[in-house]
């Protein structure tokens, strides 16, 4: 040991360091190993899956379950639903956050508190999913694709986010000039906050679209027309109710086969679904980091 | 821009009639940001507001032709069947079993968790492991719990064939009540406890450095300042995690248990939001489970309120 050049550090350090790396070790395996787990599975052979012989890399290689996948019609319409639902939801989501937030940011908003007051009490209290499933049959949204989208057109907590943002990065000081020069309220929205928003409208957005894109609940209690599912609905019922139609299994007869197929359908189905999110996973991942870090702000 | 002397002109005959510092005067003049914030108020009123008044109709036999106030009024009745009825105790022990379980494994582990990320001094190894703890947060719950019954399967499940390795007998997991419970919680640390760690690592960035230089000099060991620095460092935020997870020990994940339900776990499995969701969706009883979604809701409003009333008095962190 070069003695001065390095930090030296003292036994129970080094035992430390040790320590933890085997903890960290430990949880990736955890966590990595069922994913790649999966994957593998999904490429694997039926045979193979079935007397378990698949542990790490894919044995007997085949593209059965993905071509299982892409010819099912139920599938290919989930996700363009689901596609439609995100795109859409999300858009409204965003705007009506923003519109929500920027007031709520504002110095000169006279009775902010009270209206602060108004959109946080229903974080702690709701009427509960009767009033709101009865609620919404009322308004004639059931059956349509305004019942994915309008009942969640904006989340409370999102808005606090998205305040909290607003209220530390653009100044009073901005607003008050431009009231000098003649900006009105509304004005400030495009001049001002849209252009001083991009982090937050990014958060916003994967939020929100993570949100739509992997929801359930809405559309099992709004929705009963099959060409209205999204892609998660599609999925649980194949996936958790075993519901697999003729289609999939067209050219093949035996019943053994026929059960070995569903099974390998289902890693594949699982890979197919989760795709879009864990694509731009790593691109994006700053930008979650980033909402929970403002939403953990006391604003 | 013409507006300009508008505003101004306007501004002017506003302070002439109502005085220099009336609310109406400062209202008048931003009028346009209740115009703004008028859409989203509309939303809270019609979706969060109107259900509460909906509420009522536990407090009554919901008839569908004559609405939400029509209805005669039939006062506790329905509360008092839920608490009578031979389920009432199942779903409130499973309920609030199921939770204190989550609580109490999960609360911990992210805090671990970011401790020992903190503590790693190889930046490409602490990334690797926060990009794969992450991910699992972002599949959704349809995908996890078919990820979880693929896995337990009793014949060519991983686990199982892991165990067959052993030389141990197949189980049945998910065909078995007693197992039930610890599936679901354990499942659910393994999704979140990456995403949940990020809210005590933000905290732990932001630690002054000089504490631990002066540690250091002092001659602390890692651990020494792991648990004299860090720890006190996070405890406001783990405080404020914990009221908030508190707040929602009656809101069990519905989507999660809904989907690993079946007949052979129901005597674990069956929580107070499952059963509101068979009786008044599928069974269409609305009053009768209205009343029962409201008994969860009140209770769970009473817990927050109080779990937070104590960390006000007992500490420095708190929601209020």
């Amino acid at each position: 040991m070069d003695k001065g050049k390095t930090i030296r550090y003292s036994k129970s350090d080094r035992v430390f360091t040790y320590l933890n790396r085997v903890f960290l070790t430990f949880i990736l395996i955890i966590v990595g190993y069922p994913l790649i787990y999966i994957i593998s599975a999904s490429f694997s052979s039926t045979e193979a899956v079935m007397s378990g012989k698949v542990w790490f890399l894919p044995v007997e290689p085949t593209l059965l379950g993905y071509e299982a996948v892409f010819n099912n019609s139920s599938i290919i319409k989930g996700y363009a639903n689901s596609f439609y639902y995100t795109v859409l939801g999300t858009a409204i989501n965003v705007m009506m956050t923003i519109l929500g937030a920027y007031p709520l940011a504002r110095k000169n908003f006279y009775g902010k508190n009270l209206f602060m007051g108004i959109f946080t009490f229903t974080m702690l209290f709701s009427g509960g999913l009767i009033p709101s499933y009865l609620l919404v049959r009322n308004l004639g949204l059931i059956d349509t694709r305004w019942a994915m989208v309008i009942p969640n057109a904006m989340g409370v907590w999102n808005v606090i986010i998205a305040r909290t943002f607003l209220a530390t990065t653009i100044p009073e000081d901005f607003y008050e000039a431009g009231e000098l020069d003649g900006c009105s309220d509304i004005g400030f929205i495009w001049k001002i906050t849209i252009p001083l928003s991009g982090p937050i409208i990014a958060v916003l957005t994967l939020f929100y679209a993570v949100g739509h894109w992997n929801s359930y609940f809405q559309a099992l209690i709004y929705l009963k027309d099959a060409k209205l599912f999204p892609l998660q609905i599609i999925l649980r019922n194949i996936l958790i109710q075993n519901e697999v139609s003729g289609e999939m299994m067209r050219d093949i007869s035996e019943m053994q086969r026929r059960q070995g197929i569903a099974e390998l359908l289902k890693y594949s189905l699982i890979v197919v679904a989760s795709i879009p999110v864990l694509v731009i996973y790593p691109f994006v991942q700053k930008y979650f980091v980033k909402g929970v870090m403002i939403g953990g702000l006391k604003g | 821009m013409e507006s300009g002397r508008s505003h101004a002109q306007e501004d002017a005959q506003i302070k002439i009639r109502y005085g220099r510092n009336s609310a109406i005067r400062k209202m008048l003049r931003h009028w346009q940001l209740y115009f703004v914030i008028l859409l989203p108020l509309t939303y809270i009123i019609i979706f969060q507001y109107m259900p509460m008044y909906g509420v009522q109709i536990a407090f009554k036999d919901y008839m569908v032709t004559k609405g939400f106030s029509g209805s005669p009024w039939v006062g506790f009745k329905h509360f008092q069947i839920f608490m009578e009825s031979y389920q009432f105790q199942r779903l409130v022990t499973n309920t609030i079993g199921i939770s204190f379980y989550s609580l109490v494994a999960g609360f911990p582990i992210p805090i671990i968790l970011a401790l020992s990320l903190n503590s790693s001094l190889n930046a490409r190894f602490k990334k690797t492991v926060q990009m794969i703890t992450y991910a699992p947060h972002f599949i959704s719950m349809v995908v996890m719990v078919s990820i979880i019954m693929q896995l337990l399967a009793p014949r060519a499940g991983l686990v199982n064939n892991i165990m067959g390795l052993f030389g141990m007998d197949q189980v049945n997991f998910m065909g078995n009540a007693r197992y039930f419970k610890s599936i679901y919680v354990w499942s659910g640390i393994w999704q979140s406890m990456g995403y949940a760690s990020i809210i005590y690592i933000a905290a732990l960035s932001g630690i002054n450095q000089s504490l631990y230089e002066a540690a250091i000099v002092d001659g602390a060991t890692r651990l020494q300042r792991i648990l004299h620095i860090d720890i006190p460092g996070i405890m406001p935020t783990a405080t404020i995690m914990l009221i908030l997870s508190m707040g929602q020990i009656m809101n069990v994940g519905f989507e999660k248990i809904y989907l690993m339900q079946n007949p052979m776990n129901m005597s674990a499995s069956d929580v107070i939001a499952t059963y509101v969701y068979r009786l008044g969706l599928l069974g269409a009883q609305y009053s009768f489970s209205a009343a029962v979604g409201l008994f969860n809701s009140v209770i769970n409003l009473i817990l927050l309120v109080s779990v937070n009333q104590f960390a006000r008095k007992y500490s420095e962190a708190s929601l209020w």
